[in-house]
Parts: structure tokens; C-alpha cells; sequence
């Protein structure tokens, strides 16, 4: 494993201390238990917006902590989720008085440590909602899987979220804002490697030189199919089409459209696709009123992308113009 | 005959040892069906318990329970941080105050662990958890103590029980956890949970079994 790594129990920790360096003028770093937090935190009478999960998905979460979109973000260990005691502490670092919405990506884990900490946070008289992203086309939803993993709307939403919460939105409002961001977004991965874990220094698993996996997760995890490589064209038509059949998007709808990186392929390659995906979703009459093509949401150092619709109205679009202001996204200001 | 204070101290630090020597064990074992963490997130969490142990080692049982079961949600993370840690809370709410454990107060303490488990993570037996390896040692412990088994005897039966349960994963599609995303193909490998639940029991049954009856 060729990494720039001094030790893999060390990343997590140093790459805090970096970022609170690196981005003083707009966020802090606690630790013990670790979570970064606004600069400005807590802002009175704004919903604070928490969200968290294992590291190793950057520039998600803690890169979008700051004015705009997430009030703090708590980092587990690589692709673990984090505990409860750093979710109650940022908790309550973000209180500003309007209560506290925690954004939880649908896996098993994550949902287990925030459903403690908002019992936690309750108990002390702090007023917290949850929602839970399940986006991940992947996975069948049925009564007999823990659920859709939560994917890439959950950048999607931590930036709608973000810009309703900076409104002074109540938290009701701002939680019903989140859940509709994820109700009507969709999506799906593939990958053309592996993701090496630092601390098990060797690709999670084998993908042959000439093969790509269909319908990966951010974890490695295995996805829906193992298959010859295609071209780029036939390879988005293959993302795109169960997304739009599962919402189902419709000609005429407006949609945000989102190209991510799983962390090691180029831009280069991610504008191609955005290419194709133009191109079909331009022959279904379905508008891209916006989108965003980047590494948001990665698995370290896995090649491969996802591809992400967001069903989008007025309000949604104003709320995703709105001035953000984050080590991640910055626009508008 | 009596579980002390010391004997609840001395299983723990048993069970952290047998957490460390089979890291690599669990891992694997996640790594099949899940995502090759749980050995690495058990033993966090244990060597932190081992290393406040002089911080409760003067308390009573339930307090004792309670420290570790606070310092598991605190260390551990993943799915198993918030079960094992309402495992060890309630067993600990339910020994508040006790210096010692009889039969009774011990199925009390694990009645009360496993429906912990049950609440946080609503899973039914079946659905290839560590729920599968816990609620047929707490059956086959109250079985044997309705007999009129003792203490040592009881826990052997539970542990031997938990193993059964265990080995009964293997064959079974998941239907909770990540191990669920898997579908058929998480048949035919055995729940990394389960076997750490079993590693805990049998743990109980060996740490406590020079207990005359
Ligand atoms: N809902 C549940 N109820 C009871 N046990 C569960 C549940 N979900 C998972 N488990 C148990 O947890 C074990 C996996 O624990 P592990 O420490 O690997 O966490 P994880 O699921 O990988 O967490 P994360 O997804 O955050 O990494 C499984 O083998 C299973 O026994
Ligand atoms: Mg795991």
C-alpha cells in the first residue's frame, strides 16, 4: 500500500488538526469527544444542523461544516460509526436555542449511536429531531434488509437543510425540508476499484483490471453486479436508469443533477459522464435546473462515481442558490 | 453460592483478553458479511474498559455494570457500541446497589442486558444477530435454575446454549445489520455478533465456574 500516511491509527486524528488549522476562519475542532463545529457556533435562534458518520467519505461531513449548511459534524474511526457522547457534545455546542436536527445516513450503526445521543439530548431538555437519508437505489427496500443506504443526497440535503435552517426556520420546518430533499432524491454507484481501509492496508476487495462493480456503496461493500467494463455512455445509462424508474422521474420534471467521485477518479473523467448524462436526460425532456460534478461523498481511494437526482420545485432550487460557506462548498458570498 | 463484585470485575477483564486474542477472528468473520470492523471495535471498546477498571473496581455491581456498559457506547461506535452498551446499562440498572449476584439476580442482569438489545435494535430471533446466540442462554438459563441446577451448572448449560445459538446462524439469511444488504448471499457464514456474545457467556461460565455450587 503506497499511502501518505504516518499511521493508520493516527489519520483521523491529524487530519482534524489539519483541517482546524487549515479552515480557522471558519470552523473548530474539539476533541475528546472529536467533532468540528462552526466558528461562530451556536448561532441563537437558528435549528443547529448535526450530522456525522465513519471518516473516510471527505470532504462529507466535516468539510461541509459552516455558515450555510452543516452547524457540526462528528467523525467516527474509517467507515465506523462515531458514539454518542461526541454527537451529545456537538449537540449541545449547536444549540441555539431552536432545537437541534441530527442528519443520519440509513445504516445500522449510525442510526444505533444517534438514536442514544438524541435520548441523551432530550434528556437534557434539548429539542432534537432526526432524519434519515435512504437514497440508494442499490439496495431493495424490503421489510427484510436494514434499508436504502444513505448515499449521495445526503450532501444534497446537508446544503438545502443548511440554507433553511439559515432562514430561522423552525425545526419542524427544517426537518420536513431534509425529509423531502431525500424523498425525492435517488441514487447510484459504481466502482472500477477497490478502496484499501488504512488500518487493513489492502484492497477490500478484488476487481479484475477489466471488470467494474454496478451498485457499490461508500464502505466497499459488495454492490448488485460484477460485469465486463463498457463505455461511458452505456455504463451512465445503467445508473441512471433505475433511478429514474424508481421515483419515477417524469419528462418535464426540473431536477438537480449530481456527478460524484468515489474518491480516486479524475474530474476529468467525472465531466465525461456528466456528458452522457446530459445527453439522456436531455432525450427524457427531464431539465437539469442545476447540479454540482465533483468528489463530495467518497470511499478514500476508490475509482468509480455515483450518480444522484433530486426532484426539484422553486423553493428547492432558492434554497440551493443560497450563499454557503464551507471548507467543501463555498458559493455565493 | 455468589457472584461478588470481583468475580463481575475479574469475567470482564477475561472477556477483554479473549476480545484481544481473537481480533482477527471477529474481523474475518465480519469481513464476510459485513464490513470487517467488529474485532476492531470490540477491542477498542474492551481495552478502554480495562484500562478504568481501578475507577470501579471499588463500586458496587451495578455500578460496575453501568461504567462498562457507558464506556462501550462511548469507545465503540458501529451497530455493537450501542447494543453491547444497552447490554451492559440495563444489566447494570437491574444489580443497582448489589455486592453480590445470586442465580436469580443473574438471570435478572441478563433478562434485563438482552431486552436491551431487543429494544435498541428491534431484532427477532432469526435474523442472524447476536439475539440469536443471547435469548436461548437466557432460555436455557432459567430452564436450569427452574430445575434446581446451581450457579456453575446453570452457566455452563447458558454457555453451551449461546454456542448452539451461534453455530445456528450460520446457515441463515440476515435480515438486520449490515450483513442484510448481502441477501441469500449472507448464508453460510456465522454472525461476527453472535460469536462475541458467545465469547462473553462462556467467558461467565469460566471465569466464575471455580464458584463452589
Ligand atoms: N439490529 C440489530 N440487532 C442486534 N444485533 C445487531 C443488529 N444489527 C447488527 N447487529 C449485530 O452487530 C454485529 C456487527 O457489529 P459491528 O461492530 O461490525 O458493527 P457494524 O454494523 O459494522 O457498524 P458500522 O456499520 O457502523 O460499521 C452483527 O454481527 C450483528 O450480530
Ligand atoms: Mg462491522
Amino acid at each position: 500500500m503506497k499511502k501518505l500516511i504516518n499511521k493508520p491509527e493516527d489519520v483521523v486524528k491529524e487530519a482534524l488538526q489539519a483541517m482546524a488549522s487549515a479552515h480557522a476562519d471558519l470552523i473548530k475542532v474539539h476533541y475528546d469527544p472529536n467533532f468540528i463545529v462552526r466558528a461562530d457556533a451556536p448561532v441563537k435562534g437558528k435549528v443547529g444542523i448535526l450530522s456525522g458518520g465513519g471518516s473516510g467519505h471527505e470532504p462529507m461531513h466535516g468539510g461541509f461544516v459552516g455558515m450555510g449548511m452543516l452547524d457540526a459534524a462528528c467523525p467516527g474511526a474509517v467507515f465506523t460509526s462515531p458514539t454518542p457522547d461526541q454527537m451529545l457534545e456537538a449537540t449541545k455546542a449547536i444549540n441555539g436555542g431552536a432545537g437541534v436536527l441530527h442528519i443520519v445516513k440509513n445504516y445500522t450503526g449510525d442510526i444505533l449511536n444517534f438514536e442514544m445521543a438524541a435520548d441523551l439530548a432530550k434528556g437534557e431538555g434539548i429539542e432534537v429531531e432526526a432524519v434519515v437519508t435512504n437514497d440508494d437505489v442499490a439496495v431493495q427496500d424490503s421489510l427484510y434488509t436494514a434499508g436504502r443506504r444513505g448515499v449521495g443526497v445526503t450532501v444534497l440535503a446537508e446544503k438545502i437543510t443548511g440554507a433553511a435552517a439559515e432562514q430561522k426556520r423552525p425545526l419542524k420546518a427544517v426537518a420536513d425540508i431534509c425529509r423531502k430533499v431525500n424523498a425525492q432524491g435517488r441514487t447510484m454507484g459504481m466502482a472500477l476499484t477497490s478502496c484499501t481501509v488504512p488500518a487493513a492496508g489492502k484492497p477490500t476487495f478484488d476487481l479484475p483490471e477489466d471488470e467494474m462493480e454496478i451498485g457499490i456503496g461508500i464502505h466497499g461493500e459488495p454492490g448488485r453486479t460484477r460485469m465486463k467494463l463498457k463505455t461511458v455512455a452505456e455504463i451512465t445509462e445503467m445508473l441512471v436508469k433505475p433511478i429514474l424508474e424508481d421515483l419515477p422521474f417524469k419528462s418535464g420534471d426540473s431536477v438537480l443533477a449530481f456527478v460524484n467521485g468515489m474518491g480516486g477518479t479524475p474530474l476529468l473523467e467525472l465531466y465525461v459522464v456528466y456528458n452522457e448524462l446530459a445527453k439522456i436526460l436531455g432525450g427524457r425532456q427531464i431539465k437539469i435546473a442545476r447540479n454540482l460534478v465533483g468528489s463530495y461523498i467518497t470511499s478514500l481511494d476508490m475509482a468509480g462515481c455515483s450518480i444522484t437526482l433530486v426532484k426539484m420545485d422553486d423553493e428547492l432550487i432558492s434554497l440551493w442558490d443560497a450563499p454557503v460557506k464551507t471548507p467543501g462548498l463555498r458559493w455565493g458570498i | 453460592m455468589t457472584v461478588r463484585r470481583d468475580d463481575v470485575i475479574a469475567w470482564i477483564q477475561a472477556y477483554a483478553d479473549v476480545i484481544a486474542e481473537n481480533k482477527a477472528r471477529l474481523t474475518q468473520l465480519d469481513s464476510d458479511i459485513g464490513d470487517g470492523d467488529h474485532g476492531t471495535n470490540m477491542d477498542r471498546g474492551f481495552q478502554a474498559v480495562k484500562a478504568k477498571v481501578p475507577e470501579f473496581a471499588d463500586k458496587d455491581i451495578g455500578a460496575v455494570l453501568k461504567t462498562v456498559g457507558m464506556t462501550l457506547v462511548s469507545t465503540v461506535g458501529g451497530a455493537s457500541g450501542p447494543l453491547y452498551g444497552t447490554f451492559f446499562l440495563q444489566a447494570g440498572s437491574a444489580t443497582a446497589g448489589k455486592m453480590e449476584l445470586s442465580l436469580n439476580d443473574w438471570i435478572a442482569a441478563l433478562q434485563a442486558g438482552v431486552d436491551g438489545i431487543i429494544m435498541r435494535g428491534k431484532a427477532n430471533l432469526g435474523d442472524k444477530t447476536m439475539v440469536d446466540a443471547l435469548l436461548p442462554a437466557l432460555q436455557a438459563l432459567k430452564e436450569s435454575a427452574s430445575s434446581g441446577a446451581g450457579l456453575p451448572a446453570s452457566l455452563k448449560a447458558s454457555a453451551a446454549a449461546c454456542e448452539q445459538g451461534m453455530l445456528a446462524t450460520v446457515p441463515l439469511v440476515a435480515r438486520k445489520g449490515r450483513a442484510s444488504y448481502l441477501g441469500e448471499r449472507s448464508a453460510g457464514h456465522q454472525d461476527p455478533g453472535a460469536t462475541s456474545s458467545h465469547m462473553l457467556l462462556q467467558a461467565a461460565a469460566e471465569s466464575w465456574s471455580m464458584l463452589a455450587d
